[in-house]
């Protein structure tokens, strides 16, 4: 007990749970409907662009939080375009996106020679890298999503299950998928610093595997993700310190943990 | 015509560079059940499409009577195997576009789902998971859906797919039914079989063109 204390003592650490809790919450509401209708790729295809994107940011010596997340949202509506267009092959190019964007940020910190950049922190994350301006704004996304969530719950599960049937009954689910891209950019950019932008798409697939694993009705895949994700990053970052490990690595492996006892204990909820 | 609920005026539709449907002429009343056939690949989908909105013509229009409702049913959607959706929320759905800024279902809704469940047979699956019924009662499922989304016109987009002859008899049994009641009627249909003309009128789709029959002159000149 007094260990978790010492350990909710320092700033950091209270950054890093607030955002962290929130930020997983948000991945896990928005992990459910990408997972099923198998678009969940966008998440890694985001991450990696993030940290080209903060890689830049950086040796230009702009703000790295903005310039991501300006190029993200880019990206995302880009991501958006192509798995919409049947021209192309959808996951492929989702693929190139992602390894280019990693490549040039790679390029650009290695020729930004003077400039001082823990590459790792940004591939694998760091807690020490979480400002409270990302913990405020992680609670805010966190309260506006859920917000959102109860508002349009039955067409979230509408456009999920069905998204035909959805548009013959007037939903739009052109801005549906907008609204869930714009989301999934702010998670990864937020997301990226704890978990980094080789691990921060497991925050948005695990849970939601997880629950799928679980659960009988689409209301309890969204309430088990959000219990098993703020579980996982909680178990995560207190082992994490305890062990002196890597945070992103082991909320992520805590995440792998639960999934493989989830699918032992097939729909029991 | 009497009572018309949908009417489709010159309606040419098409993907890039390809027309598939030209110049469609169509009127649907209360109470018909309208077969559409046509080969593969000859734009019955589209032509359906187009009827709900689903694609926007390249020129022409459709018109829906003031209060008509389409109720879809569409082709073989490939649900995620691994969906956790019960029954109940699968149905539910259909009302979507009857609660305009409502949020949360009223008990009357939930009755309503109940009703429908009963009239198709399927009052026990209320709780089950959708991904774990069979063939047949998936599509029951789809068809309470629908029903949840009208009581005037419902579209069937080749519902008989995959369905074993026992369970196609049943589910055409059930739709000769609703259409007694006076719901129209749209089915895509392969053709093959003259007993999947169940219909009253046929809509034939050739070269992008689309002909009206009635069942029994369809039959005269084709089968």
């Amino acid at each position: 007990m007094s260990t978790l204390v010492e350990m909710f003592s320092y700033d950091f650490m209270v950054r890093a749970l607030v955002a962290g809790v929130a930020i997983a919450l948000v991945a896990a509401l928005i992990g459910v409907p990408l997972v099923l209708r198998r678009s969940s790729m966008i998440g890694d295809g985001l991450s990696h662009t993030a940290f080209g994107a903060v890689a830049v940011a950086l040796v230009a010596g702009v703000m790295p939080t903005f310039l991501a997340l300006l190029i993200v949202l880019m990206a995302a509506f880009v991501i958006l375009w192509i798995s919409r267009n049947r021209k192309v092959y959808s996951d492929a190019m989702i693929a190139v996106l992602s390894v280019s964007s990693l490549a040039v940020g790679v390029l650009v910190i290695s020729l930004g020679g003077g400039v001082n950049i823990d590459l790792n922190s940004y591939l694998f994350g760091s807690i020490l890298a979480v400002g409270w301006m990302d913990a405020v704004m992680s609670v805010v996304l966190a309260v506006m999503v859920m917000i959102l969530y109860i508002v349009l719950f039955k067409r979230i599960f509408a456009v999920t299950f069905d998204a035909e049937f959805a548009q013959s009954v007037g939903v739009k689910v052109g801005l549906f998928d907008a609204i869930f891209a714009l989301i999934c950019a702010v998670v990864v950019v937020i997301g990226m610093k704890l978990l980094g932008a080789l691990l921060i798409s497991g925050l948005i697939i695990f849970p939601a595997l997880t629950a799928m694993r679980l659960t009988k009705s689409f209301k309890c895949a969204i309430i088990v993700g959000c219990i098993v994700a703020v579980v996982a990053f909680l178990v995560g970052l207190i082992l994490s310190f305890l062990l002196t490990l890597p945070t992103g690595a082991t909320v992520i492996v805590v995440n792998l943990v639960i999934f493989l006892v989830a699918v032992v204990f097939n729909r029991c909820l | 015509m009497k009572n018309e609920l949908l009417k489709l005026e010159k309606l040419t539709l098409g993907f890039g560079d390809n027309v598939v449907i030209k110049s469609a002429d169509l009127k649907v009343g209360q109470g018909d059940f309208v077969c559409v056939v046509g080969a593969n690949g000859s734009g019955k989908s589209t032509l359906v499409k187009g009827a709900l909105g689903l694609i926007k013509p390249r020129s022409g229009k459709v018109v829906l009577r003031d209060g008509v409702r389409i109720g879809y049913l569409p082709q073989e959607t490939n649900f995620e195997m691994n969906f956790s959706a019960t029954v109940r929320e699968v149905v539910m759905s259909g009302l979507l576009g009857k609660m305009g800024r409502r949020i949360f279902y009223k008990p009357a809704d939930y009755e309503l789902m109940r009703e429908k469940l009963k009239l198709l047979g399927i009052m026990d699956l209320e709780s089950v998971v959708f991904s774990e019924l069979s063939g047949g009662q998936k599509q029951k499922v789809l068809l309470a859906r629908a029903l949840m989304a009208t009581a005037e016109l419902l579209v069937l987009d080749e519902p008989s797919n995959n369905l074993d002859y026992k369970s196609r008899r049943e589910f055409y049994e059930i739709l000769l039914g609703l259409n007694q009641t006076g719901l129209a009627i749209i089915m895509i249909t392969h053709d093959l079989d003259a007993e999947d003309l169940i219909g009253n009128k046929v809509v034939a789709i050739q070269d992008g063109r689309v002909k009206a029959f009635t069942t029994a002159e369809y039959m005269e000149k084709f089968k």
